[in-house]
C-alpha cells in the first residue's frame, strides 16, 4: 500500500512538472516579447526592462525562476491589466470551486439514484425514460445546453434571475454543468448495479431471507458505487473544462471565464498561470480518486 | 430394430464387442439431416446480423446515411456558397440580413414580383447576408471531416504504438507504457487550448496551399489530437494484443512455423479489429465535441469557413432575436453525436464476444 501511494504521488509530481514545462516552453515559442508594443521603445529601455524582469537570462534559468515564483504562490502579473495573478485567482477560484463542487454533488447523487432505479426497474417504463434522457444528454454540448437554459428560464420565462455577483443564483450554471456527468454516471451506475445484482452474494443474501431493501442498500448499492468513484477523476476534469464555457455564458466571474478571457486577449502570463493552476488541481483530484478507489475496494491488488 | 444382414461377423458370447446386428445403416433422409443447411457464417457476418437486429443501431445508421447524403449532394442544388454574400441581379442585397427561415428580403421580393426565380433561404440568412442553410451544411461537413480525420490520426498512431509495445513486450513495453501513463494523466483539454493558442501564432502557411485553406486552427486541432488522444487507443490495442498473443491458436501457428508477419496479419489483426472499429466509432463524436468546444473558445476553424461549433457560438450574440440560428447547428451536433454514440454502442453489443448471450 505505502509503495503504491509513493509511486502514485511521484507520478503526479512528475506530471505537474511536465505540465509546467510544456506551458512555459510552448508559451515562449510565441514570437514577440512582452515589451513589443505599437510604440517602438528605446532599445536601452527595453534592455533595462528585460534586466529588471530577468528576461535577459537563458530560457532555462527563466523557467527555474518562474517555477520558484509559483511554489511561493507568485504567478506574476497579468499582461493586460497589470494585476497580480495570484489575487485574481484568489478571488475567482472560490466561486468556481463552489459551482464545481455543487455540480459534482448533484451529478453524483442524482446519477447514482437514477442509475440504480433504472437497474432495479429494468425494461419498465421508468428505466426507458431514464435511459432515453441519459442518452440524449450525453449528446448535447454544454455550451448549447447552457445557452438554451439561459434563454428559456432567464429571458423568456424570467423564472430565475440572471447572474448577479452580489446575489448569485447557482441553479442554472449547476444544471448546465452537471447534465453531462449526471447522464454519464446514470449509465455507468445502471450497468454496475445490474452487474452487482447478478452476483452470487446477492443470491446468498436473498436466500438467507434478508429483506429486499437491505439487499439493495447494503450489498448491491455499495458494490455498484466502485466504478462510479473511478469516474470521479475524469468528472473533475470535465467539470473544470466545462465550467469555462458555462461561466462565460452565465457571466459568472469564476476562474474558467477568466481563462477564456485571457485566451481571447492573448494574455500569456495569465494563460500560463491558470493552466498550471487548473492542471495541478486536476492531477491532485485524480490522485485522490485513485487512492480512494484502492482504499474502498480491498479486492484490488496494489501493483 | 434388428439388422438382418448376413455378412456381419458373428459375435461370440462373452465378447464385449458392440452387437452390430442392433444397428441399421442410415437412410438417405437421415443422412440429409446431417448436412449443414445454412452457409457457415464468419465472425463479421454474424456481428452484422446482430447489428441489424438492433433497432437503435439501424436507426442511427439510417440517420447518418441521411446526413451524409444531405451534406454531399444538397450543396449541388442550392445556388449559394457558404461564403457568398447574397446579391440580387449583381447588386448587393443589404436587406438580406438575419432573415427568418423561408423569408425573402425586399429586393428579392421585388425581383420575384418582376418574374425572377429565387431559391428560398431554407434556414434564413446570417448577419453578413449569407444563406444559413448552406452554412449549416458546410459546417456539418467540416465538423464530420474533423471528427473523421482526427479519429484516423488517433487510430494510426495508437495502432502502431500499441502493437509495437504489445508485441515486443518486456522492457520496451514497460518504457513505452510509462510514457503513455504520463501523457494520459495530462489534462488534455487544457493542453489542447494551450497548444492551439501557441500553434495559431507559430504556424504560418503559404497562402494558396491546402494547408492555408484549412487554416492554422484546423491543423493545430489535428496536431493536438495526434499528440494527445492516441494514448487510450494505444493502451486498448496493447491490451488486446497481449491477451490475443497468449491464445493457443497463436502457439499452434507458431509451432507449425508461421512467420511473425503472418501471425500478425492473419491472427492478431482480425481478432482485435472489432474492438478497433468500435473505439473509432466512439472517437468521432468525442472529436466533434472537442472541435465545437474549441470553436466556442475562439480557437476553431478559420472564418469564413463554418463548423457546427463556430455557427452555434456565433449565434449566441443574437440569441434573443434569432434563437433558430443556435437551434439548427445545435440539433445537427446532437443528431450526429447521438447517432454515432448509438452506433458505437450497437457495434460493441454486436461484435464484443464477451457480451454475447
Amino acid at each position: 500500500m505505502t509503495r503504491y501511494i509513493v509511486k502514485r504521488v511521484l507520478l503526479a509530481v512528475v506530471t505537474i512538472l511536465i505540465i509546467c514545462a510544456i506551458t512555459f516552453f510552448t508559451m515562449h515559442a510565441v514570437p514577440g516579447g512582452p515589451f513589443n508594443s505599437e510604440k517602438a521603445l528605446d532599445p536601452a529601455t527595453v534592455k533595462a526592462l528585460e534586466e529588471r524582469y530577468g528576461l535577459d537570462e537563458p530560457l532555462f534559468i527563466q523557467f527555474i525562476n518562474w517555477m520558484k515564483g509559483i511554489l511561493q504562490g507568485d504567478f506574476g502579473v497579468s499582461l493586460k491589466n497589470g494585476r497580480e495573478i495570484s489575487a485574481i485567482i484568489g478571488e475567482s477560484f472560490p466561486i468556481s470551486a463552489k459551482l464545481g463542487l455543487m455540480a459534482m454533488a448533484v451529478a453524483m447523487s442524482l446519477g447514482i439514484v437514477f442509475g440504480s432505479l433504472a437497474a432495479l426497474m429494468r425494461n419498465k417504463l421508468p428505466d426507458r425514460i431514464i435511459v432515453f434522457f441519459s442518452t440524449l444528454f450525453t449528446a448535447v454540448p454544454s455550451f448549447v445546453l447552457a445557452t438554451l437554459l439561459l434563454l428559456v428560464f432567464c429571458i423568456t420565462l424570467q423564472w430565475i434571475p440572471v447572474w448577479d455577483a452580489n446575489n448569485p443564483n447557482y441553479i442554472l450554471p449547476v444544471v448546465a454543468l452537471a447534465a453531462y456527468p449526471m447522464a454519464y454516471i446514470t449509465r455507468l451506475s445502471k450497468t454496475s448495479m445490474l452487474d452487482a445484482l447478478g452476483q452470487d452474494y446477492i443470491r446468498t443474501a436473498k436466500s438467507k431471507g434478508v429483506s429486499r431493501l437491505k439487499v439493495i442498500f447494503k450489498h448491491a448499492l455499495r458494490n455498484s458505487m466502485i466504478p462510479v468513484i473511478t469516474y470521479a477523476g475524469p468528472q473533475i476534469a470535465y467539470i473544470i473544462t466545462g465550467s469555462m464555457v458555462v461561466e462565460t455564458i452565465f457571466t459568472v466571474g469564476g476562474i474558467g471565464s477568466k481563462f477564456i478571457t485571457a485566451i481571447n486577449d492573448r494574455d500569456y502570463t495569465m494563460i500560463m498561470a491558470t493552466t498550471v493552476f487548473l492542471a495541478t488541481i486536476m492531477v491532485i483530484a485524480n490522485l485522490i480518486c485513485d487512492l480512494l478507489y484502492k482504499a474502498v475496494d480491498p479486492r484490488i491488488k496494489f501493483d | 430394430m434388428e439388422n438382418k444382414d448376413k455378412n456381419l461377423p458373428k459375435k461370440s458370447f462373452l465378447s464385449t464387442q458392440i452387437d452390430l446386428s442392433k444397428f441399421a445403416p442410415a437412410t438417405d433422409e437421415e443422412k440429409a439431416q446431417q448436412d449443414v443447411m445454412s452457409e457457415s457464417t464468419t465472425f463479421f457476418k454474424d456481428g452484422m446480423k446482430r447489428l441489424f437486429k438492433n433497432p437503435l443501431a439501424v436507426l442511427s445508421i439510417v440517420l447518418l446515411s441521411l446526413i451524409l447524403f444531405t451534406i454531399i449532394f444538397v450543396p449541388m442544388f442550392v445556388p449559394y456558397e457558404y461564403d457568398e454574400i447574397l446579391k440580387v441581379d449583381g447588386k448587393r442585397d443589404r436587406g438580406a440580413q438575419n432573415l427568418a427561415p423561408f423569408e425573402y428580403s425586399e429586393m428579392e421580393q421585388e425581383f420575384i414580383a418582376n418574374g425572377g426565380e429565387r431559391f428560398p433561404h431554407i434556414l434564413g440568412t446570417d448577419e453578413l447576408c449569407r444563406d444559413y442553410f448552406v452554412r449549416v451544411i458546410y459546417g456539418t461537413r467540416v465538423s464530420l471531416a474533423v471528427g473523421l480525420f482526427a479519429s484516423i490520426i488517433v487510430l494510426i498512431i495508437g495502432l502502431i504504438y500499441g502493437s509495437i509495445s504489445g508485441y515486443l513486450g518486456g522492457k520496451v513495453d514497460l518504457v513505452m507504457m510509462r510514457i503513455v501513463d504520463i501523457i494520459y494523466s495530462l489534462p488534455d483539454m487544457l493542453i489542447i487550448i494551450l497548444l492551439s493558442v501557441v500553434l495559431n501564432e507559430v504556424l504560418v502557411f503559404k497562402p494558396g496551399t491546402i494547408l492555408a485553406e484549412l487554416g492554422t486552427n484546423m491543423i493545430s486541432i489535428f496536431i493536438v489530437f495526434g499528440l494527445l488522444y492516441w494514448v487510450s487507443m494505444a493502451r486498448l490495442i496493447r491490451g488486446q494484443i497481449l491477451s490475443i498473443k497468449e491464445n493457443e491458436y497463436i502457439l499452434a501457428a507458431r509451432s507449425i512455423g508461421a512467420k511473425p508477419t503472418r501471425i500478425i496479419k492473419k491472427h492478431i489483426i482480425p481478432n482485435c479489429l472489432s474492438v478497433i472499429i468500435i473505439s473509432v466509432a466512439l472517437q468521432i463524436p468525442s472529436a466533434i465535441f472537442t472541435e465545437s468546444y474549441l470553436s466556442f473558445v475562439g480557437l476553431g476553424v478559420k472564418a469564413p469557413m463554418p463548423s457546427l461549433g463556430s455557427l452555434a457560438n456565433a449565434a449566441r450574440d443574437g440569441i434573443m432575436s434569432y434563437p433558430h440560428k443556435l437551434v439548427f447547428p445545435a440539433i445537427m451536433i446532437c443528431l450526429i453525436v447521438l447517432s454515432l454514440n448509438l452506433l458505437g454502442d450497437g457495434l460493441r453489443d454486436a461484435f464484443d464476444p464477451k457480451l454475447k448471450r
